[in-house]
């Protein structure tokens, strides 16, 4: 029993905030906001190359043949840096879904690219979560679910209705596509996929909050009213006080989560739900909070605050919203529809609490 | 990161789980907050030690048992998942053990820690004064030093376990020249002791919980005292520590009221179909919070084991469980609709009451007081915002 990570995964993880602190700062954000894809290849190209986009494709296919709890950390930053890329639906999605296929040219074909950085995988949640597909736009590939199975679709193949989002770094689409026995590529089991989209999520929602904490501070001990700043008084400290509460409860249960996708334990969904509901309220409440201690320039377009606050919303609604999660939560621990178990402890009658 | 047990855990746990199968009392006994219920908790507490569980993270010469945190929380949920009894001498065992073990002489040790895994010795904690809740800098009352005695006059109060409890630590003003926490010395001193009056005061719901405890010209030999004079607030400063942190309120307890909050709501809902649906919600909201604490925890006893410490970082634990404990408590009343205003005694919830009703109100009363004491949850935001996030003081 260890609930630390290791040096390497720290390691790693202060390689990619140096790298998209000095890569990615919020004027390359809103550059893209202005470009017509509002994606950038040449830096996909350069996440590549520290690992990003491979790090859970197989060493024999080019990639870091890592698992969850190293992504985690990795995915938390990309939350920190607001990073539009998208990250979780190639990297923390459909790599685990084209190897769980095991469709061996599928694999060949596509597992390397995506290391290299030469491929964009954009996935379909399923209509019970989204009628949207991400970043379809962009992607080399569709992996699409249809009743159970997943189609590999080529995107030249469907026509695409943009819809444009309240956050500019999400690209959204809905897909017009006719599924076909030469697009079926296998069956996969549909809330692993949620499971690791809502995973990915929450670690970068984690950023987000962090990020939005940060800027508040800041704010509050440079603003000053009444000749002092406004982070000296309760009535702010307070406010802030309570994201941090939030932020550093929901975290344990985001590791904790990436834990049970990349072991892939009983609990994993209930697992995923809870650091994806938790993490999600946490962020959204920080937002919220953010722009009441910024007051009127947080209002702005102008001000960078907004740039996190609807990375928050738009990540709450991704892979999930809270209320489904939270009403798959409650159907498991009421219900027992899904297992659900306590870290540790089983109440009397129970049988033995096992935390793996 | 691996969150699984090893093969030596698992058979502590097992042993663990037999010994409490075989001696926990069959009735839960009566609060420890009465002349009856704290003898009957001394007991439970005389047959734990006997045991060898009464502190396992204690080394074996205290009356401990060596074990580790991780030990320690294995530990907690079996005895919470065995119903055991309260503890009734936590103020010893939980903050001032630890203390002493930081910063106490070897004979203090020896002297003090066996006599508290007992509970022979049960210790009141004397925190507040009239003039310092909060500002606990503020303390006024004094012990001046004559030649080998300190001489302690002035006043506590909310000393917890105070009405029945043997001894009493807390900090006394040593310089009369000094201001807020300069100048203060640590001191132990037994509540029997001429010129020491104890007045019991009833809680919220009645029982003696606490007291205010009057000094007149009290004598204290200088052995009692902890730490060096004048230092009194570095040594209240690690023992509010364990406090607001770990030691205290394991994750076991919370997840146990959880659990319980879940078989209530599932026996109400059964009775009830109009069940405003928004409780389902909130109640699996509890269920997911008490998970959230009890990884957070297990997070820092395995950085505490890897050498980390605890810092400013209890302050989060303090409003996170303690909000949590009221929250569920509200919800349990809300699923008990007019049985939720019953006490544990009234006729119409018959024996164990219905969804343990009782339990559940009374259980509410006492977390009520989580956010007011050890640093009200106010506190606690400034600490976090000031220590934790960097806010300015002024």
């Amino acid at each position: 029993m260890e609930f630390l990570f290791s040096e390497d995964q720290r390691m790693l993880q202060k390689t990619v905030r140096d790298f998209l602190e000095g890569e990615c700062p919020v004027e390359a954000v809103r550059a893209r906001w202005e470009t017509e894809s509002g994606r950038s290849l040449e830096f996909w190209k350069k996440l590549a190359e520290i690992g990003v986009p491979g790090l859970l494709v197989p060493e024999a296919h080019g990639g870091l043949g890592m698992d969850e709890l190293d992504l985690v950390l990795v995915l938390e930053e990309c939350g920190r840096a607001a990073l539009p890329e998208p990250v979780i639906a190639t990297a923390a999605v459909a790599v685990p879904l084209l190897c769980e296929l095991g469709d061996t040219e599928l694999q060949e074909a596509w597992l390397p690219r995506i290391a290299a950085g030469d491929a964009i995988v954009a996935v379909g949640a399923g209509s019970s979560i989204s009628p949207f597909v991400a970043d379809a736009h962009v992607a080399d590939l569709l992996l699409l679910p249809d009743g159970g199975a997943i189609h590999a679709v080529d995107p030249a193949a469907v026509s695409l209705t943009a819809q444009p989002a309240n956050d500019p770094s999400q690209k959204l689409f809905t897909v017009d596509w006719t599924p076909g026995p030469g697009t079926r590529v296998g069956t996969a089991d549909d809330a692993a996929s949620i499971d690791r989209g809502a995973l990915a999520c929450a670690a970068q929602q984690l950023g987000v909050g962090d990020r939005l904490i940060e800027m508040s501070v800041a704010y509050a001990t440079q603003r000053k009213q009444f000749g002092v700043p406004i982070g000296s008084f309760q009535a702010v400290k307070h406010q802030l006080a309570n994201c941090a509460v939030k932020v550093e409860y929901a975290r344990s249960l985001v590791y904790r989560a990436a834990h049970s996708v990349a072991r892939a334990t009983r609990c994993r969904s209930v697992d995923v739900s809870m650091a994806k509901a938790q993490a999600s309220q946490a962020a959204v409440f920080a937002a919220k909070t953010a722009l009441q201690v910024h007051g009127a320039i947080g209002y702005t377009w102008e001000q960078d605050l907004h740039v996190w606050m609807r990375r928050a919303w738009s990540l709450e609604r991704a892979w999930g919203s809270s209320t489904w999660h939270r009403r798959r939560i409650a159907d498991a621990v009421i219900d027992g529809a899904l297992p659900a178990e306590s870290f540790g402890y089983s109440a009397p009658g129970a049988p033995r609490a096992a935390p793996a | 990161m691996e969150l699984v047990y090893t093969p030596q855990q698992e058979a502590f746990r097992k042993e663990v789980r037999a010994w409490l199968e075989a001696n926990v009392p069959a009735e839960p006994l009566s609060s420890f907050d009465t002349a009856d219920g704290f003898e009957a908790h001394r007991g439970w507490e005389k047959k734990l030690h006997a045991g060898g569980w009464a502190m396992v993270p204690w080394p074996v010469e205290y009356g401990g048992r060596g074990a580790d945190l991780l030990e320690w929380l294995i530990f907690e949920e079996e005895y919470y998942r065995a119903g055991a009894p309260g503890r009734v001498n936590q103020n010893g065992i939980f903050l001032l053990g630890p203390t002493i073990m930081e910063v106490g002489t070897p004979g203090q040790k020896a002297r003090y820690l066996p006599k508290m895994a007992s509970s022979e010795e049960v210790w009141a904690q004397g925190w507040s004064e009239p003039n310092a809740g909060s500002d606990m800098a503020n303390i006024q009352a004094t012990a001046f030093r004559d030649g080998d005695h300190y001489v302690l006059n002035g006043q506590k109060t909310w000393a917890s376990r105070g009405a029945y409890a043997h001894w009493l630590f807390g900090m006394f003003r040593s310089d009369p020249d000094s201001s807020r926490h300069h100048g203060l010395t640590f001191l132990l001193a037994p509540l029997d002791a001429p010129g020491i009056t104890v007045r019991p005061i009833q809680k919220l719901n009645g029982k003696a919980a606490f007291a205010e405890i009057f000094f007149d010209d009290a004598r204290v030999p200088v052995e009692n005292r902890l730490g060096e004079e004048g230092e009194g607030w570095k040594v209240a400063m690690a023992t509010a520590g364990f406090e607001r942190g770990l030691m205290l309120r394991s994750p076991a307890r919370f997840q146990s009221t959880a659990h319980k909050l879940v078989a209530l709501y599932r026996e109400t809902a059964a009775r009830e179909p109009a069940l405003d649906p928004g409780l389902r919600e909130r109640v699996a909201t509890c269920w997911v919070e008490a998970e959230a604490y009890a990884l957070n925890t297990y997070q820092t006893v395995s950085r505490l084991l890897a050498g980390g410490r605890i810092g400013a970082e209890a302050s989060l634990n303090k409003i996170f469980w303690s909000e949590l404990d009221v929250a569920m408590h509200e919800i349990a009343l809300e699923l008990l609709g007019p049985r939720g205003e019953l006490l544990a005694s009234a006729p119409a919830l018959g024996a164990g009451g219905v969804g343990g009703a009782g339990d559940w109100l009374d259980g509410y009363l006492f977390a009520l007081s989580g956010p007011i004491y050890a640093g009200t949850n106010e506190i606690q935001r400034n600490i976090i915002a000031e220590r934790i996030l960097g806010l300015p003081r002024k």
